[in-house]
């Protein structure tokens, strides 16, 4: 198909509010913008294993362990189901883990502060979740086919690591003092970083509008910012904690909360890489990969030499 | 690093059963060495839920498609026998169970 006419189809069927599939003909910086999104996506689930990760050994017990152990689990499927969606485009799996550990590609940007006690396990399933629920919900109606079920899938099982957090944060607010100084800690810590999860401010995002034109993204980062927001002030209240932001109020007018400034320049110190956890991250992705070369080897000769005998 | 990538093992297109009458829906793809461990990986990846009773693995490079270029010409030949549907007959009223 000429790009004349490849182009016109595809605006009718972005137009339609039908889905592009990945044989279709489609513009080149469409294929970009959706590699890297998708990318970005399936580096965080992987990366996003090992702040939570890091307390499977240390659990208070079996049944915390179990839980943890199956949303980790979750968190390896959901970066698979988007390499997945991502080698629909022509990217390689492979590559892309190559250029994750290269830092030549991003993931979120909270995978990089540290789990500091096990009140943190249950802050990042509620918080942390929750705000990748707001940005994921819309995302099922994306316009790239394999992309949009893949969200489909993975919102199904978010449910689950938000309630789970959520639940393990009650439990601990019914225990002791330290318990409940414990939760709170957790809260101030990852509050700030939660809302920057949304990215930059609308006017500061210079991708959203040809994102939003493709629909790619249905709704700009303020507006799910805000979402969030007004979300999770009641289930604060119902929790029993404070928020760490003293501007943060119920605005009658706007039917909304109003929330105080955001520190970009700290979101913008750990996207370039000089947050708390950055190298860590990337080195423990690294030995990851390295070390489970000889196993995937190993596989793959295995695989060739039965061929050959049944051959 | 040598800039050359190593495709260590194939991709797999995966089918899953949701349950006994449904027929195996396309539900993504992995890698894997050979078939036996695509199918234990699609197990872990794609049923973790009891979303499937049966899975099949196909490799993908033997997947055979129609192109969205062909729409046309490749599926032109159903859109002109409207004879195929059952509305293109005209039964009177009064006609029951029909």
């Amino acid at each position: 198909m000429s790009d004349v006419a490849g182009e016109k189809v595809f605006a009718e069927i972005i137009e339609k509010d039908q889905r592009i599939e990945p044989r279709d003909w489609m513009p080149d910086g469409y294929r970009k913008t959706m590699i890297r999104q998708i990318a970005q996506h399936a580096h965080s689930e992987i990366i996003g294993m090992q702040p939570e990760g890091a307390w499977i050994t240390r659990a208070p017990s079996l049944r915390r362990k179990a839980i943890l152990l199956a949303k980790v689990q979750d968190e390896a499927g959901h970066g698979l189901y988007l390499y997945s969606a991502a080698e629909t485009l022509g990217a390689d799996r492979g590559d892309l883990t190559r250029r994750l550990i290269e830092g030549r590609q991003k993931y979120s940007s909270i995978f990089n502060y540290p789990t500091l006690s096990f009140a943190d396990v249950g802050v990042i399933g509620w918080l942390v979740d929750g705000a990748a629920i707001c940005n994921q919900v819309p995302l099922c109606r994306s316009s790239y086919g394999p992309y949009a079920r893949a969200m489909i899938r993975i919102c199904k099982e978010e449910s689950f690591h938000q309630r789970q957090g959520y639940e393990l944060l009650m439990t601990m607010m019914r225990g002791t003092t330290v318990q409940r100084e414990m939760v709170q800690d957790a809260v101030n810590r990852w509050w700030w970083p939660s809302l920057m999860m949304f990215g930059p401010p609308d006017a500061d995002s210079p991708n959203t509008a040809q994102s939003m034109a493709w629909k790619i993204k249905r709704h700009t980062n303020d507006e799910l910012r805000q979402r969030f927001v007004d979300m999770t002030v009641p289930q604060a209240e119902a929790l029993g904690v404070t928020l760490p932001d003293p501007d943060l109020r119920w605005n009658a007018d706007r039917e909304h909360y109003d929330f105080g400034a955001i520190d970009w320049s700290e979101l913008k110190r750990v996207i370039s890489g000089d947050g708390p956890m950055n190298a860590e991250r990337i080195a423990r992705r690294r030995q990851a990969d390295e070390e489970g070369a000889w196993v995937r080897e190993a596989a793959a000769a295995h695989a060739a030499k039965r061929t050959e005998v049944r051959a | 690093m040598t800039g050359e990538i190593k495709h260590e093992w194939p991709l797999f297109e995966v089918f899953v059963r949701a349950k006994r009458g449904l027929n195996h829906v396309h539900v993504g793809s992995l890698r894997a060495a050979d078939h036996e461990m695509a199918l234990h990986h699609a197990r872990d990846l794609y049923t973790r839920r009891n979303e499937g009773v049966s899975i099949w693995v196909v490799r993908s490079e033997d997947v055979v498609a129609s192109g969205p270029d062909d729409k046309d010409a490749f599926f032109a030949p159903s859109g002109d026998k409207a004879y195929r549907h059952p509305t293109y007959y005209s039964i009177p009223d009064s006609v029951p169970h029909i």
